[in-house]
């Protein structure tokens, strides 16, 4: 009797056990599939509304059909490359110091502070570049939507550098200073040469995170319906031209918004893509 | 005489050579660095203080009844926030309350009971789920998720959930709820990834104790590995409700904007990030604009204490890192 009650609690934990099993099972399928849902429309919804105009179109005025957002396409790259002056060289440099110098008290408070600082809502970085740049010059720029992306850009270029730059070994920097090569050369011909890819790496996911930003966009780059021909007055976004479109009226202008929502998150899976064939030859941790 | 001059001179040009070389390039890198290093704390120190400055007026026009105010009212210039403060809460709650245990039993999943084929490709699914951009995620809210929940979970929960007063009223499908499900959507990969890397972090030893002892692959888990991780878990969940109180773009586009507190989640509400995006372009007086300030000041405040208590458990828990550019 006691033998039976025994097993007959040894199948009832197997049992639990199974059930725990397939109860995280489904949770991994709940998780992924938004994405999937997301994806299902995006290719529906965006594909249909997509054509060759939307690449070299301007938007069009409501009730006229057609219509593209090339000055948003374009807008965003220009605002990812004034981002990138900000955030690349802060971004690199900070993470040099945290992985090359400082003592480790010091550097544990600074990522510390990195890390608080890459939770910050991304709206707060538009409130403030408005603050700061908008309403000193008096006008919504590209300037002011760069600042705000460039900022969000630090911390994470910071971080990724510096983990790239603990990786390459220790006997790289030492061989380098037993020829007598200063220390700032070896870091900068030895240390960040060899991890160059692994830095790129960090770059390149920081711009796929940033390319898809609004909120900071709202209330510096503002947004624009024509060509920007100067960096100082306020120029059009891929993110912020959907979202306008998105709680518009207007049909046609829904389709337009899904097909930039298309070409947006395309442009975005490309740059992962690109992260996952530089970081496959190296080591996996890089990622 | 010229072979005795000779000799000091090479003597002088090996010193020369074996001299350690001049310092100044090494000092100046080093500033450099430092200073970029340095600039994260002058970033926290500039957002604190610009926010601050610009919202002096309504600071100190409204006081503390800012933040205990339920009255909204640019026209009258009549400005509190606790709508926006609740709507923020209850919107990220609910969210926690959906995405926290999907996603701790995706990462058990992952970690413990997943076969070794499919745990990269989940994780690259997840990673891309991560990747899709607010506002895209907010669309996808607009025009699919709120027509679904307006035709069919509303009506139900109405019907069978109505008498708890959480699912009553008109139902407009913007919501608190929707809201809540937006966001709940958009911090599942960051709580699923970070706590993926705290329950790696288990050493295996802890796995093949309880084993040896007999236990089941889920008591395995429950005892060795939930327990042992669950600080590190707890900093996953508060960073993931960091990641929630500032979600902009797609909780403004489902969340209906309206400032009210309201018990059935099926009313519309407001959040502190979205009355900033919506507002901040049409504050036309100063007041105005300054309240917008302070609302943004609320929500930095929030985020930051959020953050802060984040990385400390994750940071004492003794994790590898774990806040990622891709997460």
């Amino acid at each position: 009797m006691n033998r039976s009650s025994s097993d007959n609690q040894h199948h009832w934990r197997k049992l639990k056990s199974a059930f725990a099993s397939g109860l995280a099972f489904t949770s991994a399928l709940l998780v992924i599939s938004p994405l999937a849902l997301v994806f299902f429309y995006l290719l529906i919804s965006g594909a249909t509304s997509l054509n060759w105009a939307f690449f070299t179109h301007l938007p069009a005025p409501v009730g006229e059909k057609g219509g593209g957002m090339a000055n948003a396409i374009v807008g965003t790259l220009e605002l990812l490359g004034l981002a990138s002056m900000v955030g690349i060289p802060v971004g690199i440099l900070g993470g040099v110091y945290l992985a090359e110098y400082g003592s480790a008290r010091i550097n544990w408070g600074l990522r510390f502070v990195a890390d608080v600082l890459n939770g910050v809502p991304s709206i707060t970085w538009g409130v403030v570049v408005y603050g700061l740049v908008v309403l000193r010059f008096k006008s919504f720029s590209a300037y002011a939507g760069g600042l705000a992306l460039g900022l969000m850009m630090i911390p994470l270029i910071m971080r990724t550098t510096e983990e790239v730059l603990l990786l390459v070994p220790n006997g790289y920097r030492e061989a380098s200073l037993a020829l007598g090569i200063s220390r700032w050369r070896t870091i900068v011909n030895i240390v960040m040469k060899t991890a160059s890819k692994g830095i790129v790496t960090g770059i390149l996911l920081a711009l796929a995170r940033i390319a898809g930003e609004t909120a900071p966009l709202l209330f510096t780059a503002f947004g624009n319906h024509f060509w920007n021909r100067n960096l100082t007055e306020p120029i059009a976004a891929l993110p912020l031209q959907i979202f306008s479109y998105a709680i518009s009226p207007y049909d046609d202008w829904h389709r337009q918004a899904w097909a930039g929502a298309l070409v947006l998150v395309v442009g975005i899976f490309i740059i992962n893509l690109l992260v996952r064939v530089l970081t496959r030859e190296r080591t996996a941790r890089l990622i | 005489m010229p072979v005795v001059a000779s000799i000091p001179a090479v003597e002088r040009s090996a010193s020369q050579l074996m001299a350690p070389p001049s310092r100044f390039g090494d000092k100046a890198f080093e500033w450099l660095t430092m200073a970029m290093a340095g600039a994260v704390v002058l970033l926290v120190i500039l957002v604190g203080w610009q926010l601050g400055s610009d919202s002096m007026l309504a600071i100190r026009k409204f006081g503390f009844h800012f933040l205990g105010s339920s009255t909204w009212d640019p026209v009258a210039e009549q400005f509190g926030a606790l709508p926006f403060i609740y709507g923020t809460l209850v919107s990220s709650l609910i969210a926690l309350v959906i995405a926290v245990p999907l996603s701790i039993a995706t990462a058990v999943y992952l970690t413990e009971l997943a076969p070794l084929s499919i745990r990269q490709p989940i994780i690259s699914l997840i990673e891309m789920l991560a990747a899709i951009p607010s506002v895209i995620l907010g669309l996808w809210g607009i025009f699919v998720m709120i027509p679904f929940l307006r035709d069919y979970p509303f009506p139900f929960l109405k019907k069978y959930l109505g008498w708890t007063g959480l699912f009553t009223g008109p139902i407009y499908g913007v919501s608190m709820l929707a809201g809540g499900i937006i966001i709940a959507i958009m911090i599942l990969p960051i709580i699923t990834s970070v706590s993926r890397e705290i329950l790696r972090s288990v050493p295996n030893l802890q796995r093949e104790a309880a084993y040896a002892l007999g236990a089941t692959r889920w008591e395995v888990t429950r005892i060795a590995v939930l327990s042992y991780a669950k600080k590190g878990l707890f900093g996953a969940i508060i960073l993931g409700l960091g990641r929630a109180l500032g979600e902009t773009m797609a909780v403004t586009m489902v969340i209906g904007n309206t400032p009210q507190m309201a018990l059935s989640l099926l009313k519309p509400g407001y959040t502190l990030a979205s009355v900033i995006a919506n507002e901040f372009t049409e504050a036309t007086t100063d007041i105005y604009l300054q309240a917008l300030f302070e609302i943004a000041l609320v929500l930095f405040g929030i985020t930051i204490v959020a953050n802060l208590l984040a990385q400390l458990l994750l940071k004492t828990f003794g994790a590898p890192q774990t806040t990622r550019a891709v997460q």
